[in-house]
């Protein structure tokens, strides 16, 4: 898990639960409900979406995400919005990126914060009414935290 | 649950101690990271301390002029000041701030201190670490390899015992390195902030379950000598990235 | 406006037409909120929207979450169209708007 920010003291880290404190049964419902929001009765194409990501990472603090959807990008068909949605963040919508053809290329990139080892779920809207869908498994490795200083 | 892991961890191992840089020892990705200025978080600190060099009156560079002159400066520090006191680089800051700007100290871990040290120690990235051990330093440097020999802590463990004896080797996720503290600063993404090495000092003291001293302490101080003379000749790394 | 230090990475001159990659680095602590036993309570402070303009228009924008990293980093690109300045600014729980601004060159 990323430690969060404040450890006052060792005891505190022994005996406090996570800061993150959502029951797990909502977290995935809130992940579930907010594919299908994004999805508003659309089907979506398992293809068309590349994305950047280790298989593994070290610390959930800072995990590398890139995304690439292949598009003309032309006034007639291009991406009009990517979701990064997270299985089991405590928020499952991590950000949402608006795109015009003023930006010559579906591919944006940024770093997320992930709470645990999880799935993590791209989808990109298009101007004809289409939604690209990709998944991701990522393996979040418990770094030594042990000194939390 | 942690004792019987290291434990396991420590075959007394008498090999011929092979100390490269901390880079080294990064996973690829965070040395890409490292290595890009465009992505690394840590030159923010940097550019905040540029900022900061030159604001007040005097300003640091009414005395020292462009910040670029401070090329060479952080690979010399921990240093011997002629009044006998042993400053790293922080040290160095804050007299600068007491005695000639006549302000107050910023404080250790301060935003402030953290940016220049930052913006100061970039200067040095690449360039060899080059620290006097010999004359005044002697003592401190014999204070700082005791303390670095010693075991401590409920763990009872020296950090030879790591950082020589098993570097290279993982301890759950984490590959452990020749604890040399060149990249210090750093962005460290466990702290989702820039810290100094005294911080990441404070964490291994606690990582044995020994004393924490405090941030500036004279017993981190002659550690922080000690360590250093370990990386002579070895690259500054700061600001680093670090897990 | 308030001040914000940030590093943007772009090339300092593109031709025209061409696509050109925009780095944005931004010193924030995207402070998720904490509230727990134990723990020191803290309120969330998030970046949570991101928006670019240039040549007249929003080029790029993004709405973020707690679930960004720290000192947030994104990468995006856009069709370089004139000479001229492009403007980011950052809104953050709140109502603080931060902004910063880089010159593109574009022969």
């Amino acid at each position: 898990m990323p430690c969060p920010p404040h450890w006052p003291t060792r005891r505190a880290v022994l005996a406090a639960p996570l800061a993150l404190a959502l029951p797990a049964q909502a977290e995935e419902q809130d992940y579930a409900a907010t594919e299908r929001a994004i999805l508003a009765g659309r089907e979506p194409v398992a293809d068309g979406i590349t994305v950047d990501m280790p298989r593994l990472s070290e610390n959930g603090n800072s995990v590398d995400l890139g995304i690439k959807v292949a598009s003309p990008m032309t006034a007639e068909d291009h991406v009009t919005a990517l979701h990064i949605l997270s299985e089991k963040n405590p928020v499952p919508r991590v950000a949402t990126f608006t795109l015009s053809p003023r930006n010559g290329r579906a591919e944006v990139a940024t770093r997320i914060r992930l709470a645990t080892t999880q799935t993590i779920l791209v989808l990109a809207e298009t101007s004809r009414g289409a939604v690209h869908r990709a998944e991701r498994e990522v393996v979040v490795i418990l770094g030594a935290c042990v000194d939390a200083g | 649950m942690k004792l019987a892991a290291l434990l396991a961890l420590l075959p007394c191992m008498a090999l011929a101690q092979d100390i490269r840089p901390s880079r080294d020892y990064l996973a690829p990705e965070l040395r890409a990271m490292q290595d890009d200025p465009s992505r690394h978080p840590g030159w923010l600190w940097v550019d905040e301390g540029e900022a900061l060099w030159a604001r007040g009156a005097p300003s640091c560079a009414s005395c020292h002029g462009d910040i670029a002159r401070m090329a060479g400066v952080a690979t010399r520090y921990p240093a011997v000041a002629p009044d006998g006191a042993l400053l790293n680089l922080e040290g160095r800051i804050e007299r600068c701030r007491t005695d000639h700007q006549h302000q107050p100290a910023f404080g250790y871990e301060s935003e402030a201190l953290l940016s220049l040290t930052a913006a100061i120690a970039a200067r040095s990235r690449g360039m060899p670490v080059n620290v006097t051990t010999t004359g005044p330093a002697a003592p401190f440097l014999d204070a700082g390899r005791r303390f670095y020999e010693t075991r401590q802590g409920q763990l009872n463990l020296a950090c030879g015992q790591c950082h020589n004896e098993n570097a290279g080797r993982r301890l759950r996720g984490d590959l452990i390195s020749n604890g040399l503290g060149t990249g210090y600063p750093a962005y460290r993404l466990e702290w989702n902030t820039l810290g100094s090495l005294h911080r990441r000092l404070r964490a291994c003291s606690l990582g044995v379950r020994a004393t924490q001293f405090p941030l500036g302490s004279p017993e981190y101080l002659a550690l922080e000598l000690y360590l250093a003379s370990r990386a002579n000749g070895l690259p500054v790394e700061a600001p680093g990235l670090r897990r | 406006m308030a001040e914000i230090t940030a590093r943007i990475t772009l090339p300092t001159s593109a031709r025209r037409g061409e696509v050109v990659t925009v780095r944005v680095l931004v010193r924030h602590p995207m402070e998720r909120a904490v509230d727990a036993p134990g723990l020191t309570p803290l309120p969330r402070r998030i970046l949570h929207s991101f928006r670019v303009t240039y040549a007249g228009a929003e080029v790029f924008r993004a709405a973020l979450s707690p679930g960004i990293t720290a000192n947030p980093y994104v990468e995006f690109t856009t069709v370089a169209v004139e000479t001229g300045a492009m403007v980011f600014e950052w809104e953050e729980d709140g109502g603080t708007i931060y902004r910063r601004e880089a010159q593109l060159t574009v022969a």
